[in-house]
């Protein structure tokens, strides 16, 4: 409740939605039509199995306002073969993204101080090769961010970030929650005098 | 012994016959009760074409000149049945024709089901002959598509087509088939589809929600209702009369609510929206509840949306979830079909009358009989006004026609003059305002409704965007009687001209062909009016008779439809000249 005063509905914020699908091809497509309609970006999007077998899950990132997000969530659980969508904000998820930083060798001449930065960083060296070695960090974006602005110095080669992953605070259990979809009877119209 | 067992059994004892695709395409479409198809055949569809030509008793194929003549057909028994509307198309140009019809349906919750042909699945991607990803070009216009690229997936894709079609909100659905699909053979047996666990289609009204908003109605001193097309969709007609009869609450229409309730009921006040009527736009604003029935708060019927019912308590009663609170927030929402929430709603409201407040409509009304109806419909002189025209048509048919519009300044002034009496009867494309709907819609609506009088109004620049199909209703002498409302203009286009670009008609002026030849070219009759003193008895001609007729009424050239809500204008804001 105070975020809502913190912030006016209009104000563009992060939100990240997890989608539950039906593990069919066409989705991505239908579920990405629904943010370009708008002109909206999506700034990460991660697909995924659950523990569900032949359910898939999404995790968009975006920026924009509540309004709006609302209003998205409500038409892609629209969709035919979605389960169902959830929009979380920062607090109400746990979520990590993997990034991985190839930096070359002769930056290693500085060894210590890259070794020193890996660990600091609660990262890791992923391999050594001949030239270049890649490391790897996972975290929130912000903190491999933070790994990026590091390691710029040493000539970073390549740097690559993968989307979030997500896991909400509830204790929600998906398949449950799937079952409870299956027994809903909202599939027949039943006219009943109240 | 239990039902699921029961269930299962007859599954298993079920039989299945060995058919091709093509033949079990035909076989589902004749098991969901199917009895027209509009179509055109090509390359990609030849099979399926190929066992339609043994299924000729069964099946009634009405082949369209084009293939959006096809699918608006289609569009147009949907409307007048309630029931999904079918389509056929070949690959590439034939399912790219059909989009625009399709967006239509979508825009306007019309249930469709449209069957493409595609190239052979072994050839999909390679840019083969007359191959275009309708999947991906349908996907933001449809409710739901689906490729089928193994004959074992037909019955399974037709029945899901057909259940997402017509349940819950409606709407187009699209299946795609690969040629090879439907040649191959495989062991048919069809099953309807009853269910599916990620779409719930009717959500139930909740009591808290339904008790919420009876104590609004009951407190409400200027309670309003807003029509919208989910009446007529729900089949909630009779329980919309009921509920405001026993409320004495007023009611106006939007554009595609109209013929939900008739034009003449006592509480009904009028046509909402940019060309709709004087006092159910201002009152929006001065209503203290609001009641919007299956409507989605189009800007057509709104206007400026931040100056939109500012003062009022809305209750959104609709059907699809994402409408509610899309464009006006509401203050109860009831997320159910129309009928079941008047049903919820109707023993919990007081019976009421609100007599100041509908006198209040009425006064609205006198001043805009004074300032414009009155002129539009008895000019003493001149040239003959659209609204006329109308209005004897609505008197000489009692207002009983089905009646198909285009789009345009002819679309606004239909609807506003003829006094509809059933409902079902307004057809037009309203969301995506589709100029060329009308002529192939009413073939449609004449198919699906054959007792029933279909009179279509076109302006004459739609007339020639589906011109064509004149053919169609020749070779399958639909008798729908076409009225061509000719003001040598793209009349609407020209008036906007006229009051908001300092009248620079850009490209609206229409130098037309001599339509009367042209229609009697397709083998059809054809009349033609210049003067007033010969509309009636043309009229009555050509209402009269046998098979379609032309009926082709010069009208004024420079006329304007008044009233209206200029766009980005208030609705409080609205124009009486």
């Amino acid at each position: 409740m105070s975020l809502e005063l913190k912030y006016p509905t209009s104000t563009p914020r992060e939100f990240t939605l997890s989608v539950l699908t039906e593990d069919k091809s066409g989705l991505l497509n239908q579920l990405t039509i629904i943010f370009t309609k708008r002109k909206i970006n999506i700034n990460s999007l991660n697909v995924s199995n659950t523990e569900v077998k032949g359910v898939s899950r999404f995790t968009i990132v975006t920026e924009t306002s509540k309004d709006m997000i609302d209003n998205i969530v409500k038409q892609i659980r629209k969709l035919i073969d979605v389960l169902g969508a959830f929009v979380y904000e920062e607090h109400q998820i746990f979520y990590q993204e993997i990034a991985l930083y190839k930096v070359p060798k002769y930056a290693i001449v500085d060894g210590n101080s890259i070794e020193d930065l890996v660990s600091k960083s609660g990262a890791r060296i992923l391999v050594v090769e001949t030239d270049y070695m890649i490391i790897e960090k996972t975290g929130n974006s912000r903190e491999t961010h933070d790994l990026y602005q590091k390691l710029e110095p040493f000539g970073l080669l390549e740097f690559i970030r993968s989307g979030r992953v997500a896991i909400s605070k509830s204790t929600r259990k998906t398949e449950a929650y799937i079952k409870e979809l299956e027994a809903s009877n909202s599939n027949k119209l039943s006219i009943k005098d109240f | 012994m239990n039902t699921s067992t029961l269930a299962v059994e007859k599954k298993i004892t079920k039989k299945t016959t060995r058919i091709k695709g093509s033949d079990a395409v035909l076989q589902c479409l004749i098991a969901e009760g199917v009895t027209t198809i509009f179509g055109y055949p090509g390359g990609a569809i030849m099979p399926i074409y190929d066992a339609l030509y043994h299924y000729q008793d069964k099946l009634n194929h009405i082949l369209t000149r084009h293939e959006q003549g096809a699918v608006h057909a289609a569009q147009g028994m949907a409307r007048v049945t309630g029931k999904a509307g079918v389509c056929f198309a070949t690959s590439g140009p034939g399912a790219t024709n059909l989009i625009t019809g399709i967006a239509d349906a979508q825009i306007d919750s019309t249930p469709l089901v449209c069957i493409t042909g595609q190239v052979p699945s072994h050839l999909l991607g390679t840019d083969a002959f007359q191959e275009t990803d309708v999947m991906g070009i349908s996907m933001p216009v449809t409710k739901w598509n689906y490729q089928v690229t193994r004959a074992e997936e037909i019955p399974y894709a037709i029945a899901r087509a057909f259940y997402i079609a017509n349940t819950g909100r409606p709407g187009p659905v699209l299946i795609d088939i690969t040629k090879d699909a439907q040649f191959a053979e495989f062991d048919f047996t069809y099953d309807k589809c009853e269910k599916i666990r990620s779409y719930h289609p009717y959500p139930e009204a909740l009591p808290l929600d339904l008790e919420a908003a009876a104590n609004l109605i009951n407190e409400a001193k200027k309670p309003y209702i807003l029509v919208g097309q989910g009446v007529q969709l729900s089949g909630a007609e009779n329980e919309l009369i009921r509920f405001a009869e026993k409320t004495g609450i007023p009611m106006a229409a939007t554009l595609m609510g109209l013929s939900g309730i008739p034009t003449s009921h006592p509480l009904y006040v009028g046509y909402l929206g940019m060309h709709g009527n004087y006092g159910p736009n201002i009152k929006t604003n001065e209503c203290d509840v609001l009641i919007a029935i299956g409507m989605r708060f189009d800007d057509r019927v709104t206007g400026d949306l931040d100056r939109y019912a500012k003062q009022a308590k809305v209750i959104h009663i609709e059907i699809d979830p994402s409408e509610i609170d899309k464009n006006v927030k509401t203050t109860v929402a009831i997320n159910s079909d129309a009928k079941q929430a008047l049903l919820g709603l109707l023993p919990l409201v007081n019976v009421s009358t609100h007599k100041d407040w509908i006198d209040e409509f009425h006064q609205c009304d006198k001043i805009e009989h004074d300032k414009v109806i009155d002129a539009e419909l008895y000019p003493d002189s001149g040239e003959i006004k659209m609204a006329e025209v109308i209005n004897r048509i609505s008197e000489v048919t009692n207002g009983d026609a089905i009646v198909v519009t285009d789009v345009g300044q002819h679309q606004m002034v239909a609807n506003r003059y003829y006094k509809f009496r059933k409902s079902l009867s307004c057809i037009t494309s309203g969301g995506l305002g589709t100029m060329g709907f009308a002529l192939p819609a009413a073939m449609g609506a004449k198919v699906g409704q054959p007792e029933r009088t279909v009179i279509t109004v076109i302006g004459d620049g739609g007339f020639q965007m589906t011109i064509q199909e004149l053919g169609t209703i020749r070779q399958s002498d639909l008798a729908v009687k076409i009225l061509i409302l000719n003001n040598n203009f793209l009349g609407m286009v020209r008036q906007w001209q006229q009051l908001f670009f300092e009248k620079r008609y850009s490209f609206t002026e229409l130098d037309n062909p001599d339509f009367q030849m042209i229609t009697r070219g397709y083998g059809i009759k054809a009349q033609k009016v210049e003067k007033r003193e010969n509309l009636d008895q043309a009229i009555h001609d050509w209402l009269h008779s046998e098979g379609p007729a032309l009926l082709e009424v010069v009208v004024e050239q420079e006329g304007n439809v008044f009233p209206m809500v200029p766009s980005g204008a208030s609705v409080a804001e609205i124009r009486l000249d």
